[in-house]
């Protein structure tokens, strides 16, 4: 690995040397160290581009990383990765993508991950999205995450997207049988011309099974960002979805959230907020001290962290 | 030493918010007390940078600092404690005093002037200002940055707004203790006549104007019996 990539793979998944436990390290278009566990199986798809990650039943405290780097401008590539995560199993998953582009071509990495979690299984997934590059080639990032989560599974995702990525398209779909709970923590920032698009739809098909989409962004220059959620309560089930973004400058943000109860017991709340920091806050800070622009990175970085 | 003279503020509509108001504040510890709506805090703000008058000027130890913004005369020595403290979403106490002081604090720094203010500082450590806090917490927290700026000039404005009577008590012992302990003039804006008592100069404001400056010996008996008497005050007197 050259240092490129080595500092893309420790933007996307702090990764500063080779990760403890089951990993598989993929470098323009090809995979290029791979490790598995006892518990925790690698198996590159036959036909088509992807792994199978495959964790056995039971498996605790384990951790796989998943990173994925492009430092060649113009690769274009779909990836399908799907995640078999055992009976009882608790681990942390942690992908990512990274792009550095100094060339004119678009850059565009899709990672399609479906996860199949089964009865009582945790998982942690932490996914990070960064581009970087002084060409004039776009980074692109088409993601998609599908999770079917059987009866008392439990998903943590948190997706992250802060930095150099021109246009993103994230569609999260899932579906969630009884007793599952499903958390997702989004963190956006676009600047410039950029585009982000974030799409979710949840069905909640068993009893007392739970969700909870926390979507928190920022908007400056000229960009561009979309929120659409759907959540439909098919049982006695709790949802609530919140999208909360900060303007800047000439951008626009768009939130449209969608509620189903289809259960008289189903528990559905959305909540959506889109303003420019507050002036009080901005004056607040500046009160301690800061200049407008100091403030105003204070108040964004405490949003997104 | 601070000296307002002249200060001027109008808004649309020809209505005087503050008029002609001229005092000079040299005095440790000086009370602002008057009726609601009377103009207390908009000179505070006036003062802070946060309100440019219309007319008069502000001077700060000799210097003119009427042309100054918020950031610059926070740089010069004023910190300003608000009556509504400010929600905020992500940044914790921990930040918000870290920024207060301009330095890097350790938590054992944070927790210290976290419990001067009366907050058992580990659990409010990295507690986010946002309005899973009560009233009363985020004005003691309000309190604590100006204590972590420890400036010359500490502007309250109605520090005990939203304070329980329980816990009023010990915020009384915080600001006699400030009052011993900082070096620079303490300004707070109060109904409350146990700061009143501790106040070396009172000065009330009443429909934007300078009712009456002086020693609270001179000051607060008429002021409890004139038209423009604090409400809170009378009441508090008849019981
Ligand atoms: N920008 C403004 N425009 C119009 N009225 C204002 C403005 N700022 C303050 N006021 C009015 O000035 C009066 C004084 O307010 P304030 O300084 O908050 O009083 P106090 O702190 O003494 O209760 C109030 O009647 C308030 O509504
Ligand atoms: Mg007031």
């Amino acid at each position: 690995m050259d240092s490129i990539q080595k500092n893309l793979l420790a933007q996307v998944a702090d990764l500063h040397e080779v990760p403890e436990g089951a990993y598989n390290i993929r470098a323009n278009g090809a995979g290029v160290s791979r490790n598995t566990t006892a518990n925790i199986d690698i198996v590159t798809k036959t036909d088509k581009d992807g792994i199978d990650i495959i964790i056995k039943p039971g498996t605790k405290n384990e951790s796989v990383h998943i990173p994925v780097v492009l430092s060649q401008s113009g690769i274009q590539e779909s990836v399908y990765n799907d995640f078999y995560i055992g009976e009882d199993a608790d681990v942390t998953i942690v992908a990512g993508c990274g792009i550095h582009n100094c060339g004119v071509d678009t850059s565009k990495h899709a990672g399609i991950h479906t996860f199949y979690l089964e009865k009582n299984a945790k998982v942690r997934y932490v996914e990070k999205h960064y581009g970087e590059g002084d060409g004039n080639g776009e980074n692109i990032m088409d993601p998609v995450t599908i999770v079917h989560l059987a009866e008392n599974a439990h998903l943590e995702m948190e997706t992250t997207q802060i930095k150099g990525i021109d246009s993103t398209i994230r569609v999260t779909k899932g579906d969630l049988a009884e007793g599952a709970f499903l958390e997702v923590r989004e963190k956006i920032m676009t600047h410039g011309k950029q585009y982000a698009k974030t799409d979710f739809a949840i069905d909640m098909n068993g009893e007392n099974c739970k969700c909870n989409l926390i979507s928190r962004s920022v908007a400056k220059g000229n960009s561009k960002q979309e929120f659409f959620s759907i959540m439909n309560g098919n049982a006695a089930c709790s949802g609530h979805s919140e999208c909360d973004a900060i303007i800047m400058d000439s951008a626009c943000v768009t939130a449209s959230p969608q509620l189903t109860a289809n259960n008289i017991d189903a528990n559905l709340i959305h909540e959506a907020a889109i303003g420019k920091i507050a002036g009080e806050q901005l004056i607040k800070l500046m009160t301690l001290g800061l200049t407008e622009q100091e403030a105003e990175e204070q108040i964004i970085q405490g949003f997104l962290k | 030493m601070l000296e307002l003279k002249n200060i001027t503020y109008e808004v649309e509509g020809n209505k005087e918010i503050i008029k002609d108001v001229s005092v000079k504040i040299d005095d440790h510890f000086v009370a602002i007390t008057g009726p609601n709506g009377g103009g207390k805090s908009t000179l505070a703000k006036i003062i802070a940078g946060i309100v440019t008058p219309t007319g008069g000027q502000i001077l700060l130890d000799g210097e003119d600092i009427t042309g100054l913004n918020i950031t610059e005369r926070a740089k010069r020595g004023i910190s300003f404690a608000f009556q509504q403290p400010v929600h905020f979403k992500g940044l914790t106490v921990k930040d918000l005093i870290t920024i207060a002081s301009g330095k890097q604090m350790s938590v054992t720094e944070i927790c210290q002037i976290l419990s001067e203010v009366g907050l058992c500082a580990r659990e409010y450590v990295n507690r986010e200002i946002n309005n899973s806090l009560s009233g009363g917490e985020l004005k003691r927290i309000e309190i604590a940055m100006i204590k972590a700026r420890g400036t010359k000039l500490s502007i309250f404005d109605e520090p005990e707004a939203g304070i329980d009577l329980w816990s009023f008590n010990s915020l009384i012992k915080v600001f006699e203790k400030m009052r011993d302990e900082i070096k620079g003039t303490i300004l707070i804006i109060s109904h409350q006549e146990r700061i009143l008592n501790i106040a070396d100069k009172v000065i009330v404001i009443a429909d934007g104007k300078l009712e009456k400056v002086g020693t609270k010996e001179e000051v607060l008996p008429g002021l409890l019996h004139t038209a423009t008497a604090c409400s809170t005050l009378v009441e508090k007197n008849e019981r």
